[in-house]
């Protein structure tokens, strides 16, 4: 019998329909995720991450729409499900840490009261004290003393807050865990603790986690796949390990000769030279070719489509399909 | 200050509660003193009597109350019908909020006091009827006030983080962002309360108030003034001095409030 994978994108694309045009935030990106992964999501801003990640519990901001494409969850398209199925499905299945804990809570409710708001949400007939004694454990887990249940959000500080979103999103047991850059807003020490505290918890309850970052350096070393955006589009996808040996994406390689290596002394970091391109019209041909310094005349009038290399590892390039196509040819 | 407003308005409470016992006369009986009258103040009568007869220190001392009422109540209504419509226009975006914005801003294109006077001449007497139609007057301030918040909270994560733990529309509208729009509007009632005081006593002066043999500042200030040319001062200082100081004590309260809410503005 062959099992469902748990997520699987299937050739996504995301438009904003704003006022002065089209802009493609996502396109056409497909990847699947299994039960227990981790996946790094890495790419700049504006490169359409979070976009994607929204996408999957539907909840893309107006004027965003899903042009095309299916995202299944447990073999179901969620695209045809009903709202109330939906909103079933958040929180619940699939729960979201956001970017900036600060203003992620409702600072006129209890921490404690975050919780049984969510657990009734979704389990409408539980008594009164279950989601609080739940909410308790949720919070240990994530290192918070359970007494704080009833101390309101602003007496928490950042990172503190943080685990109170994670607790949060853990407390109904999802299958798959969406943090949209959980440590941007905090110095690097608690970034560290709080990156730490996602794998220790997914080690514990087993659920998949999507790790949306600008950041390729944290994901590297803390999840199984990573897929790397550019300006909407998917130009690598491998596991991490082979990411790291073996970047075939220009702009890949560039991300990682950007990351500092202390046990290098006298190493220069590389920057990518230019900026994102403009999404209302971007680039004809790849859309790197710009700030690529291996594009060809080819690069700048067709755009690659995404091959794999080897198993497991995609990638959007002329220069990969040209050398794929010699080492058939042999 | 909010504390300074806070005795004025209290004091003002209990005076009115407390006042009828402590009047020496019926507020409404005539000629309790011997003519002439209006007579300026004696030891009889501390604050003089009016063209009636009837002693200002009790009429004072009663007068209170149809004020208290009719402000109390006005914000009642502008609280009843500006907040929901507030809620709704704002959330729900797109051609109703166009629709509710495009109304309440042609209820702007009117002086509020000849709006409430036209309101008030249609509805009749009587404090319901004042109140409702000052609550005509302000309820687009609190409709803006509402919606203004309502826009700014409804992008802020913790709603986005609300919708994204499966909380339906009604959820996040009544447990997440109205909660967080109630300090503002509490600010705009309070400030409210001492334009309701100031329309109801000039609804009452251009006579419709409530009848003659209920004790009125408003009423009284009436009188006085077609009095004061003759030099009967007192007959207008006494309830137009309460009427200010109810006035004052509200609006020191409102902006006590509204440091302690917003304390952006101290700086």
């Amino acid at each position: 019998m062959i099992s469902l994978p748990l997520l699987e994108v299937d050739s996504l694309t995301v438009d904003y329909r704003t006022r002065r045009g089209n802009i493609r935030a996502v396109n056409n990106v497909s990847f699947t995720l299994e039960k227990g992964e981790t996946l790094g999501l890495v790419g700049e801003s504006g490169s359409g991450k979070s976009t994607l990640g929204l996408s999957i519990i539907r909840l893309i901001p107006s004027p965003g729409v899903i042009v095309n494409g299916h995202i299944r969850i447990d073999g179901t398209d969620i695209m045809d499900l009903s709202k109330e199925k939906m909103r079933s499905i958040r929180g619940k299945k699939v729960a979201f840490v956001f970017q900036d804990p600060m203003t992620s809570l409702n600072p006129v409710k209890k921490v404690g009261a975050h919780f049984v708001e969510l657990i009734r949400t979704h389990e409408p007939n539980v008594s009164e004290k279950e989601p609080l004694e739940r909410a308790e454990k949720a919070l240990t887990d994530v290192g918070i003393l359970p007494d704080r249940i009833n101390d309101y959000p602003h007496q928490f500080s950042g990172g503190m807050r943080q685990r109170i979103m994670i607790a949060l999103a853990i407390a109904l047991n999802p299958d798959l865990v969406i943090a949209d850059e959980p440590t941007t807003a905090l110095d690097v020490i608690v970034q560290a603790k709080i990156l730490d505290l996602l794998k220790s918890l997914r080690n514990t309850y087993g659920m998949a986690l999507i790790l949306i970052t600008h950041d390729l350096s944290i994901v590297l070393e803390r999840c199984d796949k990573i897929i790397v955006l550019y300006a909407g589009n998917l130009v690598e996808y491998a596991s991490s390990s082979e990411l790291h040996r073996n970047p075939r994406h220009p702009y890949t390689q560039g991300l990682l000769k950007s990351i500092p290596n202390v046990e290098l002394a006298q190493q220069k970091l590389e920057a990518i030279p230019g900026s994102p391109p403009n999404l209302l019209a971007p680039p004809k041909g790849c859309r790197f070719w710009p700030r690529c310094s291996f594009a060809q005349k080819k690069c700048r009038v067709e755009e690659p489509s995404v091959i794999e290399l080897s198993s497991g590892h995609f990638v959007r390039c002329f220069g990969e399909i040209h050398n794929h196509e010699r080492r058939h040819k042999r | 200050m909010m504390v300074i407003g806070l005795v004025i308005v209290l004091s003002m409470v209990l005076m009115t509660l407390l006042g009828p016992w402590f009047a020496p006369y019926d507020p409404t009986a005539v000629n309790v003193s011997p003519p002439p009258n209006p007579s300026p103040p004696s030891a009889d009568f501390p604050l003089g009597t009016n063209l009636l007869g009837q002693d200002m220190l009790s009429r004072v001392l009663h007068g209170g109350s149809v004020m208290l009422q009719v402000a109390l109540l006005s914000v009642l209504f502008c609280f009843i019908i500006g907040v929901p419509i507030g809620l709704l226009a704002s959330y729900a975006g797109g051609l109703i909020d166009k629709i509710f914005n495009i109304v309440m801003d042609s209820f702007y294109a009117f002086p509020g006091l000849v709006l409430a006077i036209a309101v008030a001449a249609m509805m009749g007497r009587g404090v319901v009827n004042m109140a409702l139609s000052i609550a005509v007057v302000y309820v687009p301030s609190y409709f803006r006030i509402v919606r203004s918040q309502v826009l700014t909270i409804k992008e802020l994560p913790y709603t986005e983080a609300a919708r994204a733990t499966g909380a339906k529309g009604r959820t996040v509208l009544l447990r997440y962002i109205l909660p967080n729009v109630v300090p503002s509007i509490v600010v705009v009632a309070t400030v409210n309360f001492a334009d309701a005081i100031l329309t109801a006593a000039g609804l009452t002066f251009v006579g419709l108030g409530v009848g003659i043999d209920v004790p009125d500042w408003g009423w009284d200030l009436t009188q006085g003034r077609q009095l004061l040319p003759s030099g009967s001062w007192w007959v207008i200082t006494f309830p137009g001095f309460m009427i200010a100081l109810l006035a004052l004590g509200f609006t020191l309260i409102g902006e006590g409030l509204s440091e302690l809410l917003n304390p952006r503005l101290e700086q």
